[in-house]
This record gives C-alpha cells, structure tokens and sequence, in this order.
C-alpha cells in the first residue's frame, strides 16, 4: 500500500490534490482512499489530506502518520509544521518551490533521505502561468508522476477532466504536463550529475 | 458501474436512485454535502418527481417528513449531532405513527464544547426512539443499506436511520459500486402505503389515547422490532441475490472463532479493527442493528470469556455510559472511557 500526505494551506485545494490522485490511481486500476484531515479548514491555515493507493481493498481509516509519499504545497509550512513526521526510509518528497532542497534549509533531510526521491517544483509560478490562479494541487500530481512513476500523467489528467469544466481542466492538464517535463528534467540531471 | 467519488455524492445518488418523492432537510456538518448533491439532483430535474423542501431547522425537518409520509409519500431526510436532538420530539412521532421515514444520520458528537467530529454519541442518543438503527462499515456499504432501507421501513411500516460515520466515511473518496437504477426498481417497488391522509375522507392520527390504547401501541412497536430480526437478514439476502453484494445484514464476524476477545463494533472502525486483528486468537464482530434486543442472535459474545463493546472515543470527554442495563448479549454495556487504567475493559461477558 502506498500512502500520500499532502500539506498546504486553506484555500490551495489540499483535499482536491487528494481526490484527484485517488481518482487517478482509480483510473488505473487500484483501489484507493482519499480524505481530508478536518479542524482548521480556514483560508491559509495549516491543512492536511490523505490518499491510500493498494492493489485490494483498503480497510484501514487512520490519519496517515507513517507516509510513503509527502507532497507540500506550501514551502512556508516546512519551518511551521513537521511535515517530515513519519516518512518512510525510502520515501518521496515533492516542495512546491524554485528552490533546492539546501536553499530551503532542509540539507539533513537530503542526507538522510534517498535524494534521488526528492525534488522541488515551482507548481504555484506554473498555476499562474496556465491557469491564472495560485492553484498548485493538480500541477503538483503531474510533478509527482515524474518522480515517482507510481502514477501515469495520462491518469492524471484524466482525472483532472472529470473533476473540472472543459476549460480550466484543459489549464490544469497543461500545467501538469509542464510539471511533470520540469520534474522529469531534473531527474535527468541528477542522474548525470 | 463503479466510481472513485465522496461517501457524500454516493449517498445522494442511491438515495436518488429508491425515488424519494419529498425531501426535507436542514444542513449541518458533516450531512451538508449529501443534502447539497440531492438538491442539485432535484434542481437539475434528474430526480423526479421529487419535491424538495427547505426547512428552518431540524424539527421542522422530520415534521415535514412526518406530513408527507402519511400523505403517502416516499420521504427521506439527513441530519447529524445536534440536528438529530433538535429534531428528537418528532422522531418519536414518526415510530410511534409507524410512518416509513428513512433518515441518514452524518455520525457526529454532541457538543459543548462543540464538536464537529465523528462519534456516535448522536444516533446511540435515540436508541430507545423506536427507529430501526442501520450502520455502515464502508461508503459501498453506505449506498446499500440506504436501498435496503427503504425496503426495510415500507415493509414493517417503520422509520429506519442509516448511520455512516461523519467525515471518515461522509468525506472519504473511495470506489463505489454504483447500482442501476433498473436493478434498484425492480428491487424497491414504489411505495404502497397502508393508509393515507387524505382530505376527501379526513381522519385524526396520533390523537390522545389513554394508557391501555397506548401500551398496545408501543407492544406493537417492540413486536415489530422483533421482525426486524427476520426482515433484516431476509432484505440483505435479496440485495445479494440481486446485485452480487454481501452487505447490511444484523450481525458479521471476523476471526471470531475460537477467540478469547471479541470486539463488538458499529461502522468504519470495522475496517481497521480487521486490519489490527492478525491473528486466529482475536476478532471482531458487528451488529448492523442498533438498540439490539437480539438475545441468541448476536452469537458471536457468546464464545468469547471477554466481550467488550466498542463505543467510538468520545473526543468532547463526555461519556455514554456506563450503561446499567444489560444488553442484548448478556454482556453490560460499558463506555471506553469508563475502561479502567490498567487496560481491562470492563464489559464482561455474563454468557458463560
């Protein structure tokens, strides 16, 4: 079982990330669980959703407190909330900003995490760039598949199609389709570095 | 067909899908979204005929419910935590008048200080209201039982909640199953009611009787919950024959056999409690049927030295019990939080 936290704040679709990456993993196929932690669903507050991926039936309803994946929207929150609580040895971690993972002040996480798992994206300049609106979440999962290959972009972006009008699903797909060339990039880099 | 969608928009769409011709209700955390995807259905003209009517408050709610049942209308309504205290007089009406209502109960506890998390504090508080109490282990489980139970309360001619744990199952994105409504018309047939207001021939109902009237009401009422014991197994038994699912029913073990400890539990925390159970010599077991005047049906306590009955933590710090009556197993009913420290739960099994 594969399972995903994803931090932002209030008002950056946090639980929609969630959603939709369930629906993607559903489009391929697996089972999977999707929920938001509740309490401080205020505009900029603090917020946390979860996504469960398996191959059966998922049973268990726990907040995931032991993620294989993290997923952060907001580079703000790295220094406010422990949002590296739990993960695994081999875990993933996507930031959504410019910055290196040193810039950010998170050297101890490099050394101690596979770095090859861990990357940045600078989802919120790209939301702005296709869709007009600081809206990281679904940028983000398109990021998320070039890291990890545990989901498809075309996932992805169906599953951005069923959620949104024509439109701004066609923005968003755009926008993680350059998350994901970006992701995918730096992954090239970092193996011929 | 199956979908990956919210436990919310799942519940709407079957409730949809059993034809309600009046819905009333009054949003509150975590029921919103279920009444919300009905209103659009209504709105949108893909359900009907249904009217849908926007009430002040809860209490308004169920006496809306109340007035269109016995005019002989398939009604349904949701609600949660305070909602179902607000709305408590008028629950009584409708199973002491015998109407057919079918509610949704957004698990929820009760405040102060407020609280809008899950426990069961909300339904456990009308226990004794003469409702029939289904609860869902799982949003699949959740969209079945509500077609069950509209099956359920036109055939005893009594209202019947369906409970689904608040947020963890009302938030939750999870694949569905979702049934065709053909499938659904042939397993509900449109409701046929007993007896109906109706103002060309005008009759009282509900009016005052005296004691002796009164006992044989609320006799009937408990011998109906008897049949329920029956009826239940029987409509789960049909649903299966039907669309190929294993769900509702009164009482699912786990592991059971042979097991020292058994848990005793209601709703979501099943699939966790299946998954914390590893081993042959644990289980966990679950009566689908709140209030459980079961004696002999809920076999599975009978087997185990130890028989703890799981309430949902309280989180507000308030406790149900302990309950000082026995309950249906044999067993006392006692409240988690009245567990005393060292770790022994105080619900003995009395069985054996």
């Amino acid at each position: 079982m594969l399972q995903i936290r994803i931090h932002g704040r209030g008002g950056q679709g946090v639980v929609t990330a969630a959603e939709l990456l369930s629906v993607a993993a559903f489009e391929q196929g697996c089972h999977a669980q999707a929920f938001p932690s509740f309490g401080s669903e205020r505009t900029g507050a603090p917020v946390v959703a979860f996504c469960r991926i398996a191959e059966q039936e998922i049973r268990l309803r726990e907040p995931i407190l032991a993620p294989d994946v993290l997923i952060v929207q907001d580079a703000t929150l790295l220094h406010q909330v422990d949002v590296f609580q739990g993960l695994q040895p081999d875990g993933y971690v996507l930031i959504n900003t410019r910055r290196s993972f040193d810039a950010l002040g998170l050297s101890d996480i490099s050394r101690k995490f596979r770095h090859e798992r861990l990357t940045t994206v600078p989802a919120t300049e790209i939301a702005m760039k296709h869709i007009g609106r600081p809206l990281p979440n679904a940028v983000l999962l398109g990021g998320f598949a070039a890291l990890s290959g545990l989901i498809t972009l075309e996932a992805v972006a169906h599953a951005i199609g069923d959620k949104f009008s024509a439109k701004i699903a066609a923005a968003n797909i755009a926008a993680a389709t350059e998350a994901f060339a970006y992701v995918r990039q730096q992954m090239e880099e970092l193996a011929h570095a | 067909m199956l979908k990956q969608m919210e436990g919310s928009q799942a519940v709407a769409q079957a409730v949809a899908l059993a034809r309600p011709e009046v819905i009333c209700a009054y949003p509150i955390s975590p029921q919103t979204h279920i009444v919300e995807g009905l209103g659009e259905l209504v709105k949108d003209g893909r359900l009907t005929p249904c009217e849908f009517i926007n009430v002040e408050s809860e209490f308004a709610a169920m006496s809306v419910a109340i007035g269109a049942s016995a005019a002989g209308a398939r009604s349904y309504t949701a609600t949660a935590s305070q909602g179902l205290l607000f709305m408590a007089e008028a629950v009584y009406n409708a199973s002491g008048l015998g109407l057919p209502i079918v509610m949704t109960v957004a698990n929820r506890a009760i405040g102060a200080p407020i609280n809008i998390w899950n426990d069961h504090s909300d339904s456990m508080s009308q226990r004794d209201c003469g409702w029939i109490q289904l609860f869902a282990e799982t949003n699949q489980e959740a969209v079945d039982l509500h077609i069950q139970a509209f099956k359920l309360a036109e055939e005893l001619s009594m209202p019947v909640m369906v409970c689904m744990d608040g947020f963890i199952l009302t938030h939750a994105y999870e694949r569905v199953d979702m049934p065709a409504q053909a499938e659904v018309d042939a397993f509900l047939p449109p409701y046929e009611p007993r007896q109906v207001l109706d103002t060309a021939e005008p009759v009282s109902i509900g009016a005052m009787v005296g004691p002796e009237a009164f006992m044989e009401v609320r006799y009937l009422a408990h011998a109906k919950q008897l049949m329920a014991l029956d009826v239940i197994p029987r409509i789960a038994g049909e649903f299966q024959a039907r669309f190929g699912r294993d769900s509702g029913g009164l009482v699912r073990s786990y592991k059971t056999e042979g097991a020292e400890l058994i848990v005793l539990a209601l709703g979501s925390v099943l699939g966790t409690l299946k998954d914390t159970i590893g081993t042959p010599a644990t289980g966990a077991s679950r009566p689908a049927y709140g209030g459980c005047p079961a004696a002999g049906k809920c076999r599975p306590a009978a087997w185990a030295r130890r028989c703890p009955l799981h309430i949902p933590p309280q989180r507000g710090g308030r406790s149900l019990g302990p309950c000082q009556s026995p309950g249906p197993h044999g067993c006392w009913l006692a409240a988690r939080q009245s567990a005393p420290r060292t770790g022994r739960w105080p619900g003995r099994c009395c069985a054996r």
